[in-house]
């Protein structure tokens, strides 16, 4: 989804000067239509993330909308407390550019997994985190979101052809988007886990459950009313997310769930304990830690049919 | 050379009766900078409004000693009495860190190593809208042992932001000890050279000397410039100077009266 999303950027470009794009010297293949269009208005900062977001934010301070692109964690957790003290703090509209959340990187190890940029920003103020599902809704939610007054986290994917089906584009900052039905259960992913999401529902579907798939893909300000109207549906949910089971979409739904004593029983799918001894494709280190359609399935078939899964 | 109603020995002065008021600490940070603050505010900084989008920017990086550039603030009557008075008390905006809400404060600051990389930022901005407004910063020394500077200062040299100016408080002390004994820095000109900046050391606690200096760059091209600026720690009154105690610590009555008289004030 990162070519899309820079498609749009350079269109958006195109209409607004005061948009501006650093990098920490990443985006081989995925910067270049900006760079070649817009040469003076990109800088490569070097691999120096705690500058880049320092930078931004003295450019943020003089009008411009700095966009800060890097690999996931390299965007959020090195620069963190610059992301806080400055953009945050100063309520100044930088955006943070994170690619690959999850196993993304999976062959590159851990050092390049991003499994809890999600749970570092969320708790932001005023921090906006997107966590787009595929392509088109990357484009529709930077459409949605570029000239926002505070600053944002996009979480975007590096793959630009795995397609949500049934979400056609769809983007909306205050709620999230059904993109199947069905009346046993609930599965709400966070942005592309709604793949596996859908693999997991067809699995079911086979079980003789049908689910009901919803995609999160604004991680904050949390689509509260949305998420609780969608709860109260059901008796049983599974959040699922490439990310901690702590501190994303399965903690934000807890939250929900308990805040307004709603009668439904969370099922966390993310990863726990990372194997860290583990590299591999993206799909590899999913199913590995639970986060596959299968491994989703079964989860809620533990549930579900308890006596079954034994 | 200094004007505007900005002196050095009127910053002092309200850092000790604002420090003994709101009895905090972090005195002898904001009495080492007084010099520089005061040509910051009194000559250096193109600023008629601070509001203007095509102001100088200033960034007090070593935001500990904010005191002092609140003194200057209300020197040039940015920020109200009233609000001076509030320093550090509940609910006030002055606390011992610069926040940007205050007029004349262009960025909050208080971690070390963040101020640099937003100067820059506010220097690139400066050139990429075509103006000649320039951008200072005011480092500590040994903030300069974050990694993070270093990043901003090559990027700055990468670039030629001859808008910029990094100004170290080089009192030689940090909270635990000396410079030289913890991180040492020596030859910190010849680093910031090495780097590729336009280095010029000058006497810290020399008015003249600060502006000639600040006078002579050239904000148009070349390098971006850094004033090693020598200081005493404490500059001004004589039991605080070199003394890593006042780092921390409050007065007491008796020694806000001894270092009152030393600078000329009533205590």
């Amino acid at each position: 989804m990162r070519t899309a999303f820079v498609t749009n950027l350079v269109e958006l470009a195109e209409q607004d000067p005061r948009i501006l794009l650093l990098t920490g010297d990443l985006g081989f293949m995925a910067v270049e239509p900006f760079t070649d269009r817009f040469p003076d208005r990109f800088f490569n900062v070097g691999v120096a993330e705690q500058n880049m977001v320092g930078v931004a934010t003295g450019l943020a301070e003089a009008g411009f909308i700095p966009f800060v692109y890097s690999i996931a964690p390299f965007a959020t957790l090195r620069p963190y407390e610059f992301i806080r003290n400055g953009p945050v703090h100063q309520r100044l509209p930088v955006r943070i550019v994170g690619i690959g959340g999850g196993f993304e990187y999976g062959t590159n190890g851990p050092s390049h997994f991003a499994l809890e940029d999600v749970a570092v920003m969320r708790p932001l103020p005023g921090l906006s985190v997107i966590t787009p599902a595929d392509p088109a809704q990357a484009a529709a939610a930077l459409r949605a979101t570029w000239d926002l007054p505070g600053p944002v986290y996009y979480r975007l994917g590096k793959n630009d052809s795995r397609v949500v089906p049934g979400l056609d584009g769809r983007y909306d900052l205050d709620r999230g988007q059904v993109v199947r039905e069905g009346s046993d259960v609930l599965i709400i992913a966070m942005g592309a886990a709604a793949y596996e999401a859908m693999i997991g529902a067809d699995l079911l579907a086979h079980n003789g459950l049908q689910a009901t798939v919803a995609v999160i893909s604004t991680m904050s300000p949390p689509p509260l009313a949305y998420i609780s109207a969608l709860l109260h549906q059901f008796r049983l949910a599974a959040t699922v997310e490439a990310h901690y089971r702590v501190g994303g979409l399965g903690s934000l739904v807890s939250e929900v769930v308990a805040e307004q004593a709603i009668p439904c029983r969370i099922i966390r799918c993310g990863v726990g304990a990372l194997h860290s001894e583990l590299v591999g494709s993206e799909q590899f280190l999913a199913r590995a830690h639970g986060i596959s359609g299968d491994g989703i399935a079964a989860a809620i078939l533990r549930v579900t049919q308890p006596l079954a899964a034994t | 050379m200094v004007s505007l109603g900005v002196d050095p020995q009127n910053i002092r002065r309200i850092v000790l009766t604002q420090s003994k008021r709101a009895n905090v600490g972090h005195i002898g940070s904001a009495l080492s900078v007084s010099y520089i603050v005061a040509v910051v505010f009194g000559s250096a900084l193109r600023v008629s409004d601070p509001h203007d989008p095509d102001r100088d920017r200033f960034v007090m990086a070593k935001g500990h000693a904010a005191l002092a550039v609140y003194a200057a603030l209300s020197l040039r009557g940015w920020v109200s009495q009233e609000m001076l008075d509030g320093f550090c008390t509940d609910g006030s905006e002055l606390g011992v860190h610069p926040e940007r809400s205050t007029p004349g404060v262009d960025f909050s600051t208080g971690s070390l190593g963040q101020g640099l990389p937003m100067a820059v930022g506010a220097a690139l901005a400066g050139r990429l809208q075509s103006s000649n407004r320039r951008a200072f910063a005011l480092l500590s020394d040994a903030e300069c042992n974050e990694g993070s500077v270093w990043e901003a200062v090559m990027f700055a040299a990468q670039h030629q932001l001859s808008n910029l100016v990094a100004m170290v408080d080089a009192n030689g002390q940090q909270a635990l000890g000396s410079t030289r004994d913890i991180i040492n820095l020596s030859p910190l000109a010849d680093r910031w050279a090495a780097f590729g900046w336009d280095v010029r050391t000058v006497n810290g606690h020399d008015c003249a000397a600060l502006c000639t200096t600040l006078d002579s760059l050239d904000y148009r091209q070349g390098p971006p410039h850094v004033l090693i600026a020598e200081t005493i720690f404490g500059k001004g009154v004589s039991f605080m100077e070199r003394q890593l105690k006042w780092h921390y610590l409050p007065m007491t009555d008796e020694e806000f009266a001894s270092a009152m008289r030393e600078v000329g004030g009533q205590p």
